[in-house]
């Protein structure tokens, strides 16, 4: 008898990194799971997206636990698209008990250098994703009488400045505003609403983009890591020095730790809270 | 018990817990013991003047050891006054001579009254912080040395209070639970390179004798500008009327369970990189 036994999950961003990793946390405590992804690029974003492929991964991992999946292509800035996966995975499943809105993107751009296209993609996916999200999945919460949990994935860096992420930090904050009013709406429902905080997580969102190249101006006068271990650890070193607890990287399992209590009746009093895992670092 | 090989989200652990004669205490004892933990338990088992509420007895002490017993673990349980540094060490050291080691603490003695500023004397506002915020450091700083000395990757939590957040009719209380949160930050920035981790819990209204008694129905009643209430059940439900106002979720209180849930988890291995957390179990009382 897991923690979830018998609840339905539907996870956005889910085909890698932190995403997976909550899908299969989920799945490890009975509960059944609508995964989306974009699986592809966003033009404007400098990074690697997850693909078809690890969206497939994500399905074999959640199975290996006894999990059951329903997976599907689709993008948070279209909400078309989430409801028609949602609704696949109703079909499948039943309705959702637990959204968790994870799905995000940092371009790392510095601000002079911003173009309002690049400002515009990380608000349409970090802030109105989250509210397409959650609409999708809404209706089938409230007309199952449930109640349940939502859990929006903010950021640790809402508490304290960080370099070149003025579209980020303002879209993760932004979720919290809508976390804390969505949960004075949806109270009485039994809905709950809550968010994550996370520290700094190694995935392949912070080495595929444009953050190595800045880490390296920084403290590698301004020359190439020779190797991604190396930029990994010079990344380490920075992040390390702005947790109490010194270490650099959180992992995903940590994160999912949360989502799962959050998402548990364990949580059942816990509304509009924001939780961080983070090393200690809003509070250093 | 003894030797059997126990299993749980917290097994193997030995946790250090105040004010676990009854309410929240209790609660977090069998909780913790339930998921494995052995547990080393105090309460003052007397009134205290100033409190507004009676406090546990030796006979509720003797409860939480057979309700923690039933629930498959090891307890010692003492009397001691956390306002007493010499108390507190005793137990601690019983309790290290017994299992070994503490791996967890958890900081919830408290004692409220209800008074406004203005009639509050300087003594027992200093009462009050006595209890309420020297109690904690009381509680908290033999263990954490031990925790040193044996290399232990601890995990201490802080029952502080929604009263940090929205204003109520406890001004000294409220002051202490603050502090409680300032407190913890500092303490985990300074264990965070030892790994100790240091967090607190902001319960919102929980439904314990601390607010069901009845000098707390005289203060409701006297804030509803109503008569005295005639019996305890009806001063619940005033209550549950005035603090589901409060809440987001359609709930006077939470249950105690709950307060002890987020106790598990901060207390086990699944919360290992946070530390400096304020962790709401509030209904949604801290942000309505």
């Amino acid at each position: 008898m897991g923690r979830l036994s018998g609840r339905v999950a539907f996870i956005t961003g889910a085909a890698r990194g932190q995403g997976r990793s909550h899908a299969v946390r989920l799945a490890e405590e009975g509960a059944s799971i609508i995964a989306v992804d974009i699986c592809e690029d966003i033009p404007e974003i400098p990074a690697r997206f997850g693909t078809r492929e690890d969206l497939a991964e994500t399905v074999e991992a959640v199975e290996a636990v006894d999990g059951r999946i329903v997976a599907r292509v689709a993008d948070v800035r279209d909400f078309a698209q989430l409801q028609a996966a949602v609704a696949d995975g109703v079909a499948e499943l039943g309705p959702p008990d637990i959204v968790v809105a994870n799905a995000g993107v940092v371009p790392f751009t510095d601000f002079p250098s911003m173009p309002e296209s690049v400002w515009r993609t990380t608000i349409d996916v970090n802030l109105t994703g989250v509210y397409r999200t959650v609409k999708a999945a809404l209706p089938w919460m409230v007309e199952a009488g449930k109640g349940g949990s939502i859990i929006l994935i903010s950021s640790g860096i809402v508490n304290r400045g960080g370099g070149i992420v003025v579209d980020y930090a303002a879209s993760k904050a932004g979720v919290v505003g809508l976390m804390r009013s969505l949960a004075l709406e949806l109270g009485p429902y039994n809905i709950r609403v809550n968010s994550i905080m996370p520290g700094n997580v190694l995935t392949n969102m912070l080495v595929s983009g444009n953050f190595g190249r800045v880490v390296a101006g920084a403290v590698n006068g301004g020359e190439p890591f020779a190797s991604q271990e190396e930029m990994i650890d010079a990344m380490e070193a920075m992040f390390r020095a702005r947790n109490m607890i010194p270490l650099g990287w959180v992992e995903p399992r940590d994160i999912s730790e949360g989502v799962l209590f959050l998402a548990s009746d364990e949580s059942r009093f816990i509304t509009s809270e924001s939780l961080r895992i983070d090393l200690g670092f809003a509070g250093k | 018990m003894g030797n059997a090989v126990r299993t749980g989200r917290v097994a193997g652990k030995v946790a250090f817990i105040t004010g676990a004669a009854r309410g929240q205490g209790r609660s977090h004892a069998v909780k913790l013991a339930s998921e494995g933990a052995d547990i080393v338990a105090l309460d003052i088992c007397e009134d205290l003047p100033f409190a507004h509420s009676p406090h546990a007895t030796w006979e509720d002490l003797q409860e939480t050891v057979r309700l923690v017993e039933e629930a498959g673990g090891r307890i010692v349980a003492r009397k001691a006054d956390v306002r007493f540094r010499d108390q507190v060490d005793a137990v601690v050291a019983e309790g290290l001579e017994t299992f070994g080691k503490i791996d967890v603490v958890v900081a919830n003695a408290a004692a409220a009254q209800y008074k406004d500023v203005l009639e509050l004397s300087v003594e027992d506002f200093q009462a009050s912080l006595d209890v309420n915020l020297t109690g904690v450091f009381n509680t908290v700083q033999t263990p954490v040395r031990s925790m040193l000395e044996r290399g232990i990757q601890g995990s201490i939590i802080l029952i502080s209070s929604g009263v940090a957040y929205r204003a109520t009719p406890a001004p000294d209380y409220s002051a202490a639970k603050t502090a409680l949160i300032t407190f913890a930050r500092a303490l985990a920035n300074e264990l965070g390179p030892n790994r100790i981790r240091v967090n607190t819990i902001e319960p919102g209204y929980v439904l314990t004798p601390i607010l069901d008694n009845d000098e707390y129905g005289k203060r409701t009643a006297q804030l509803l500008g109503r008569e005295p209430f005639a019996t305890r059940e009806e001063h619940r439900q005033a209550m549950w009327g005035q603090f589901s106002q409060r809440n987001m979720l359609p709930v006077g209180w939470v249950e105690p369970e709950a307060v002890s849930n987020a106790v598990l988890f901060l207390a086990s291995d699944e919360s290992r990189y946070v530390t400096s957390e304020e962790l709401r179990v509030d209904a949604g009382f801290a942000e309505k």
